[in-house]
Order: C-alpha cells, then sequence, then structure tokens
C-alpha cells in the first residue's frame, strides 16, 4: 500500500440503452480534490429526463474508501431524487455491500435535530425561567446546609470532625504560598501607586496609611477570597462533580448518609474557620510588602513607616476584614459544593460544574463586598 | 428456602415511573419473595436502571407504592425511608466506590455511621467482608488504583457490610470478562445460599440471567410496561410471548434447550 497513489477521476458515457455510464478510475482516497457529483448532476440535467439508469464502471479503479462511498450514496440519492434506476453490478462487491448496509435501516426523521429558530421573546422568558430555577436551587441548597448545620449543633449530624481538618489542611497551609505571593504583590502595587500620589500633595508619609487601610478593610481579604475560590473552591466542584459523575453522590444516599452534612459541612466549616486566619496572614504579607517599597525605595525609615501604620489600624478595621474573611470562605464554600452537587453525569459537566463555581463565588466576593462597603459607611464602621 | 406461601420481601404495586410528562414505565406489579434471586431484565434503555433507583430511594415514583415486609417505602416519613434504607445493599455499575477511601474505609463507613462498635472490630468486620469477595490483602488501597473488576467486588464488600436483608445489582457484569462476570455470579449464588439475603438483578446479560435467577421480570420499551414475569427457564420453554422468547434466545428464531441451564 505504499505505492504513490494516482488521482481520482471520473468520465461520464451516455449509453445506448438510455443509462449513464459513470466511469471510476485511479484511487478512491478521503481527501480534498476528489471529483464531486456536479458532472453527473449535469449530465442527468442535460438528457432531461432521458436517463433511464446510472451504471459505473470500475474497472480502473485503484484503491477505495470512504471517498469512494460517498460518492457513491449521493448517486444513489441522486437516482431516487429523479426517479431513476441504479444499477450496482460493476461496482466493486464491498462497495455494493456497504451501500446495502447503508440503507438496511431506514433515515429515523425525526432523530434528526431540527435547527429550531427560537424568537428573542421566547429566549429572554427561558432565560428568565432558568434563572428563577437557578435562584430556587440555590436558595434550596442554602436552606439544606444551614438545616445540615442545626442538626450539627444538635449533635445529630453524619459528620466526621476528621474530614473538617483534611479540608483545612488542604485549602489552608497549602495555600499559604500563592497568599503570600499574590499579598505581597499587591502591597508593593499600593506603596508605589500610593506613595507617587500622595507626594504630590507632600503627603507621601501617609503611604503608609494607605497601605494598612486598604489591606485591612479590602484588599487582604477580597484577594484571599479571589484565590481560595479559584483553588479551593474550584476543587471543591470537581470533587464533588465526580464524585456525581462516579455515582459515589447517591451510593451516600443509598446508605442513609446525607452528602449535604457528609461532604458539603466539612468543607464549609473548614473554608469558614480558615479563610479568617489565611487574611490575617495576607493582611501581614501585603503591609510587608508596603513597608519594603517604602523604606527601600522611597526613603522612609522603618520606624517611621511602622509608627504611621499601627497609627492607621483600628480595630474596627482589623476586625471588619477577619470577619470578612470568613463570609468570603462560606460564600466559597457554597458556591463551589453548590455547582458541584448540581453537577450532570459527564466528564463535560463537570468542567461546566468548576467554571461555573469559580465565577459564582467571585462574583458573589466582590458584589458582596460592596455591600459592606455601603452598610460600613453609613455605620461609620 | 421459604416456600411458595410465604410472605413476599418486596412488593411493587401499580408502578409508574416518568421524568416529568415522559412515562417511561407504567402498571409495573412484581412480588418477590424472600431469599430469591430476582432478574429486573429488557433491552437497553427501557428503564430496568429507573426501576432499580426507584427500589433504592433515588427517585420517586409518579404514581404506586412500594413495600418491603408489608411496609410503604415511597410513602413512608423520609426519616423512616432512610431506615429502611440501612437495610439494602447497593453495587452500582461501576462499584462507585468513595475514591478519596482506602478499601477498608469504604466497607468501614456505614459501620461507623450505624453501629456503636469499636474502631478495632469495624476493621475486622472489612477485613472479613473484603475476604468474602477475594479482596483479601488490599484493605489499604484506594479504588483507583485496583482493576475495575476489583472494583466492582470492593462495592460488593460494601454494599455486604451493614449485612443487609436486600442486595441491589445494577448490571453486575457490564464490563468484565466471561470469567470474572462467572465468577461474580458464583458469588452471587454462594452469598444467597449463606445469607439468606434478597437478591434484585438488574441485568440483560443471558447466560448470567439463566444461571442465577429464580424469577424475573420484562419490561418492554415499545408498550412500555412490563412483559413478562416467571423464571426465565421457564418462560424461555412456554412464554406465549414471542418478544420474550426472542429476547432469551438473543433473536434466534427456534427456542431450544438453553445449554446454559445446566447449573
Amino acid at each position: 500500500m505504499s505505492q504513490e497513489s494516482t488521482s481520482a477521476t471520473l468520465r461520464i458515457e451516455s449509453r445506448d440503452n438510455g443509462s449513464l455510464r459513470i466511469v471510476l478510475t485511479g484511487d478512491w482516497i478521503a481527501r480534498s480534490g476528489l471529483p464531486t457529483l456536479d458532472p453527473v448532476i449535469q449530465a442527468v440535467a442535460a438528457a432531461s429526463g432521458a436517463v433511464k439508469a446510472l451504471e459505473f464502471e470500475a474497472d480502473a479503479l485503484g484503491r477505495w474508501n470512504s471517498g469512494l462511498m460517498t460518492f457513491v450514496l449521493k448517486c444513489w440519492e441522486l437516482c431516487q431524487q429523479q426517479g431513476i434506476g441504479f444499477r450496482t453490478e460493476t461496482l466493486p462487491a464491498g462497495v455494493a455491500k456497504l451501500l446495502q448496509l447503508s440503507q438496511a435501516v431506514p433515515e429515523k426523521k425525526d432523530a434528526v435535530r431540527a435547527v429550531t429558530r427560537t424568537r428573542w421573546l421566547q429566549r429572554l422568558g427561558e432565560s428568565a425561567l432558568a434563572t428563577w430555577e437557578g435562584g430556587k436551587g440555590m436558595l434550596t441548597f442554602l436552606g439544606e446546609t444551614v438545616l445540615a448545620l442545626l442538626k450539627l449543633m444538635r449533635g445529630k449530624a453524619q459528620f466526621r470532625w476528621a474530614d473538617v481538618f483534611l479540608v483545612m489542611e488542604e485549602c489552608g497551609p497549602r495555600a499559604l504560598g500563592i497568599v503570600a505571593l499574590i499579598n505581597f504583590l499587591i502591597g508593593l502595587i499600593l506603596a508605589f501607586v500610593g506613595a507617587t500620589q500622595l507626594a504630590n500633595f507632600g503627603a507621601g508619609i501617609y503611604t503608609a496609611d494607605l497601605v494598612a487601610v486598604a489591606t485591612m478593610r479590602e484588599m487582604g481579604c477580597i484577594m484571599t477570597g479571589i484565590i481560595i475560590c479559584g483553588r479551593t473552591g474550584a476543587a471543591f466542584a470537581a470533587q464533588l462533580g465526580t464524585m456525581k459523575v462516579n455515582q459515589e453522590i447517591e451510593a451516600f444516599e443509598t446508605f442513609g448518609i446525607n452528602p449535604i452534612e457528609f461532604l458539603v459541612l466539612p468543607r464549609m466549616i473548614a473554608l469558614i474557620l480558615m479563610m479568617p486566619l489565611l487574611v490575617l496572614f495576607a493582611n501581614l504579607i501585603s503591609i510587608a510588602g508596603g513597608f519594603l517599597v517604602s523604606t527601600l525605595m522611597l526613603q522612609m525609615t522603618p520606624a517611621l513607616y511602622l509608627h504611621r501604620t499601627v497609627e492607621a489600624i483600628t480595630l474596627n478595621s482589623f476586625l471588619l476584614g477577619v470577619v470578612k474573611g470568613g463570609y468570603f470562605g462560606w460564600v466559597v464554600a457554597l458556591t463551589g459544593c453548590l455547582r458541584g452537587m448540581q453537577c450532570g453525569t459527564n466528564a463535560a459537566a463537570v468542567g461546566l460544574a468548576t467554571t461555573s463555581a469559580v465565577v459564582t463565588g467571585i462574583t458573589t466576593i466582590i458584589a458582596s463586598d460592596g455591600l459592606f462597603a455601603v452598610i460600613c459607611t453609613i455605620l461609620h464602621i | 428456602m421459604t416456600g411458595p406461601s410465604a410472605k413476599p420481601k418486596i412488593e411493587i404495586r401499580d408502578l409508574t415511573m416518568a421524568f416529568g410528562s415522559f412515562v417511561v414505565m407504567r402498571d409495573i406489579n412484581v412480588d418477590i419473595l424472600p431469599a430469591e434471586i430476582f432478574i429486573i431484565m429488557g433491552g437497553s434503555g427501557c428503564g430496568k436502571s429507573t426501576l432499580l433507583r426507584h427500589m433504592i430511594g433515588l427517585k420517586a415514583p409518579a404514581q404506586g407504592e412500594i413495600f418491603y415486609d408489608g411496609e410503604a417505602f415511597w410513602h413512608a416519613t423520609e426519616e423512616r425511608r432512610r431506615e429502611q434504607l440501612r437495610a439494602f445493599g447497593v453495587l452500582f455499575q461501576s462499584g462507585a466506590l468513595w475514591s478519596s477511601m482506602t478499601l477498608a474505609e469504604n466497607v468501614s463507613l456505614p459501620l461507623a455511621e450505624y453501629t456503636d462498635l469499636p474502631a478495632a472490630d469495624i476493621r475486622d468486620i472489612a477485613r472479613l467482608k473484603l475476604a468474602l469477595v477475594g479482596l483479601k490483602g488490599f484493605e489499604d488501597y484506594y479504588p483507583a488504583e485496583i482493576s475495575g473488576g476489583m472494583c466492582k467486588r470492593a462495592g460488593l464488600a460494601r454494599a455486604l457490610a451493614l449485612d443487609p436483608d436486600i442486595l441491589f445489582f445494577d448490571e453486575p457484569s457490564a464490563g468484565l470478562d466471561p470469567i470474572s462476570s462467572r465468577n461474580l455470579d458464583e458469588l452471587i449464588l454462594q452469598l444467597r445460599d449463606s445469607l439468606g439475603a434478597t437478591f434484585v438483578v438488574v441485568t440483560h446479560e443471558l447466560q448470567s440471567i439463566f444461571a442465577i435467577a429464580d424469577n424475573s421480570v420484562f419490561l418492554d420499551t415499545h408498550t412500555r410496561t412490563m412483559r413478562a414475569q416467571g423464571n426465565p427457564r421457564e418462560l424461555l420453554k412456554h412464554s406465549p410471548d414471542p418478544l420474550v422468547r426472542e429476547f432469551l434466545t438473543r433473536g434466534a428464531p427456534a427456542p431450544s434447550e438453553p445449554a446454559t441451564t445446566g447449573v
């Protein structure tokens, strides 16, 4: 089969008995540049109804595969349409057999997917309904987790503290590196931006205040929330989604073990406990970043910078960051587990669940942080 | 074994299964006796597994009821249904072992949840159950580290954990080579004889059906209901329904004595 392949050609001959003979030569191997059906259609049309049958001559036909088959099938369909005969005797035996096989089961007309065009109003309605259903699903899940938490408090939940510690280790200490790196850079950036802008007013000394306040109140918890959402929230969705695909969740249910209590609750508690600690760590690292920039590049004395930082930090802003951290931990666990539990039962669905968990998580974090900002302004916190 | 006059272990009454408005099967009425190996058979996609999912509490029926030992399953409170579930063991198609736990932990978890046994005893029971299915020495392996057939057997060990009254199998021979499949059939027979449990098996593997079945129901996609009930060997010989005979003979026209009945 290693010989150079010859190009496929076709010639059309009219025969005395009213049939059209298609002479096939060369190798009909599926690739671009095979002859099309057009000459046959033209020949049939040119004869204007005089053609009684199509036949083939395959004496000079070389190798063939699906390339020839699709051509023959199209010829056959043409004959069906035009009501002309179709002779397969002179085709290679394999081609005739395959043709027969392809026609053995009639086309299931209603199985072919119709491309339905929907009106924009219908699409709007459908997406509104889907959003409504999604909201309901989220609320149901929220309710289930609250019930599970209440059961835990009464000591009745199917729940193992060992699982909590396992998740805590996974989402806490193992995330320290990335949390440190990102927050250090955020501290650097805040210091640079602050210093250049404040220097215009001769207030460069307040760079320390800016870094401390921005980190404590906002950046520390938001950046950590986003990192943990992308890291741990996605992992939760993928774990639970894969368990769903694998029927592991159903296996829990058939043992009468509530998957919300057994799988979701430990993840949620672990993140709610771990996030405030991570935020504390993030705040420290971010301030260290600001400190480094200010003292090494902006000629502030270390003592002055530290003094300003301590002055700027209030108990309120410190607590605000930590509380928001715990809240974001809950948001990440909730969205990650929700999307995991909602996952469909195939591999593509796990990918969708993971994506959706991260998108929902980050959106909720940023949106609710805005809400926190408004509330804090009103309450003068 | 229990006589024919014994009270049925499982009764399915006028069961209709539906996804939304799409009815999969209707009017299913089945009695399953204690210690019986009961086969749910039928063509691919006819709703065999769906019926199983109804029986193990994963999907609520659109209509009808399932009774276990005369007690309603779906009309009971969720709390009570969970208690009833504890008397079941389920082997899923792919085993569905909890992938984050070792085999021993998989078998131990239900024991730890529902018994007050000390950890050492639980470990012993887990070892015993794994030994029963031929997985001695694999206690500390994770599901990903063993073959598909072993996963299935480990799944069976887990299903046996709470010494269930009723064992459900979803396509036990799917994805197994003929010998492993036959070994699993033998294991099912031995377990039935020694534990006295009732077995409900979803399968369309003819050799398995003839090897293990005491009783069966045949579900049909076209009429969307049960088509026949009885011992498959009897059905093969005497069923008036050509479709059932066709299924049991693998589409061969004239049914003769099956070669696989000699078990």
